[in-house]
């Protein structure tokens, strides 16, 4: 008896990791009741707007002047850090990437993208900590840190002005779907999807304010109701929220995917990092 | 042995089952109830309270109407502009149809960006303190539309 309720243990045991790591690895997309859950993006390509442009004229001004935007006090730390050696290989970014001026110019408007040599879908975050664990044998830095606010804001403020220019193609594709499918599916107790306020309703005023179509130009942001810089997922954090759905983990595969699908969505635009939001 | 395998499979199954089903819950209301747009019923016994309404529409964290609608509220600064102007709203529809509006509003516009304030399944991602409970209570419901009925032309 005891032997036979051990093995099943195991069998339910195996079962349950078997669910777990095969959920781990590619995200169960919610079972969707009904079509009408699924409601069609509809933002034009030629009526896309950066979130500067819904901000007012002196909110604008101070996101352009590198003397008073509040996030440059995060693009000097990451500048620091860049050449801080760190880990048992007691190296700094600088060892490997060189002048970040040059060598980084252009590479935040490829992210999120595809890891050549694990095929898995990184952006910067999770890119910088794989630096840290694999490079310079360094603790990963936790999201939303000043250091990797920093190191992101760096390394993005080196693209200003470039276009957003992703690749959806290949192994990209799946996560791309991913996140369109999670931008288009009404969810949450609100029963609303990314797509009705973002493509639907932008420029009509909720409360006092204005509905952007949120667009990633400008992460990490300097977020006027924060008080500080923050990552794209701590945005997306706040939008989940709202609309009371869950509210998933910074680095989650979901929004992992729906910020590969924002940079599409987001193409040709130039990145404006750090920019200033409501 | 096969006993063993059994027992394991049956096991199988079922999480299979319950993982693949996710459960959706029961609808709050029978179909019965919803009659052309109207839910000509009251949700409840007690009658709606109209004050009782009106702060449950101007709370930002129970209703929260205001986040897109407008009411004749003049101290209310910063009115929603999403959804349509509640003023003189009780002389264009009835109880029933308001009480309709309010509980589900896609049972008459499929792309309507109005939460369904009184319905818990076929809905997804839906965080964990929130599954199974619908925004408003029968109760508030009933209040709400009791509230918007005072606001004659």
């Amino acid at each position: 008896m005891y032997a036979q309720l051990s093995g099943l243990r195991f069998t339910a045991l195996t079962f349950l990791a078997v669910l777990f790591v095969g959920g781990a690895a590619w995200p169960v997309v919610p079972e969707l009741v009904e079509d009408g859950q699924i409601i069609p993006e509809s933002l034009k390509p030629e009526e896309r707007r950066s979130g500067t442009t819904f901000l007012s004229e002196a909110l604008r001004a101070q996101q352009e002047d590198e003397g008073t935007n509040p996030g440059m006090l995060w693009v000097t730390t990451g500048e620091e850090l860049w050449t801080t050696p760190a880990g048992s290989e007691n190296k700094s970014c600088v060892n490997c990437h060189g002048d970040a001026e040059a060598s980084m110019k252009g590479v935040a408007a490829r992210y999120p993208t595809i890891d050549k040599t694990t095929g898995e879908l990184l952006n910067l975050e999770l890119r910088i900590n794989q630096c840290r664990r694999e490079r310079q044998g360094a603790e990963p830095f936790p999201y939303e840190s000043n250091e990797m606010l920093g190191l992101t804001a760096f390394i993005a403020y080196q693209s200003r002005g470039m276009p957003i220019s992703v690749s959806i193609d290949g192994p990209a594709a799946r996560h791309f779907e991913y996140g369109r499918k999670l931008f288009t599916t009404r969810q949450g107790q609100l029963n609303l999807a990314c797509t009705q306020c973002h493509d639907e309703n932008w420029g009509r005023k909720l409360r006092g304010d204005t509905i952007s179509q949120g667009h990633p130009t400008g992460f990490p942001i300097y977020r006027l109701e924060w008080q500080s810089l923050g990552s794209l997922h701590r945005r997306l954090r706040a939008c989940s929220l709202g609309v009371r759905a869950e509210v998933l983990d910074y680095g989650s595969p979901e929004y992992l995917a729906l910020e590969l699908y924002l940079a599409w969505r987001a193409r040709g635009m130039p990145i404006e990092t750090p920019a200033i939001r409501r | 042995m096969p006993g063993r395998v059994l027992a394991a499979v049956v096991l199988a199954l079922g999480l299979s089952a319950a993982w693949a089903a996710a459960e959706d819950y029961a609808p709050l209301l029978p179909e019965s109830r919803f009659v052309g747009d109207e839910i000509p019923e009251p949700l409840t016994d007690t009658p709606g309270d109209p004050e009782r309404g009106r702060q449950i529409v101007l709370n930002r964290e129970v209703g929260n109407c205001l986040i897109c609608h407008k009411v004749p509220e003049p101290e209310e600064r910063f009115q929603g502009e999403l959804g349509p102007d509640l003023s003189g709203v009780g002389s264009r529809l009835t109880a029933g149809q308001l009480r309709l509006r309010i509980v589900d509003q896609n049972r008459l516009n499929p792309r309507t960006v109005m939460p369904p304030y009184y319905r818990v399944d076929r809905l997804s991602l839906v965080a964990k303190q929130y599954r199974g409970k619908p925004v408003l209570t029968a109760q508030q419901v009933e209040d709400v539309v009791a509230y918007l009925q005072t606001l004659r032309e």
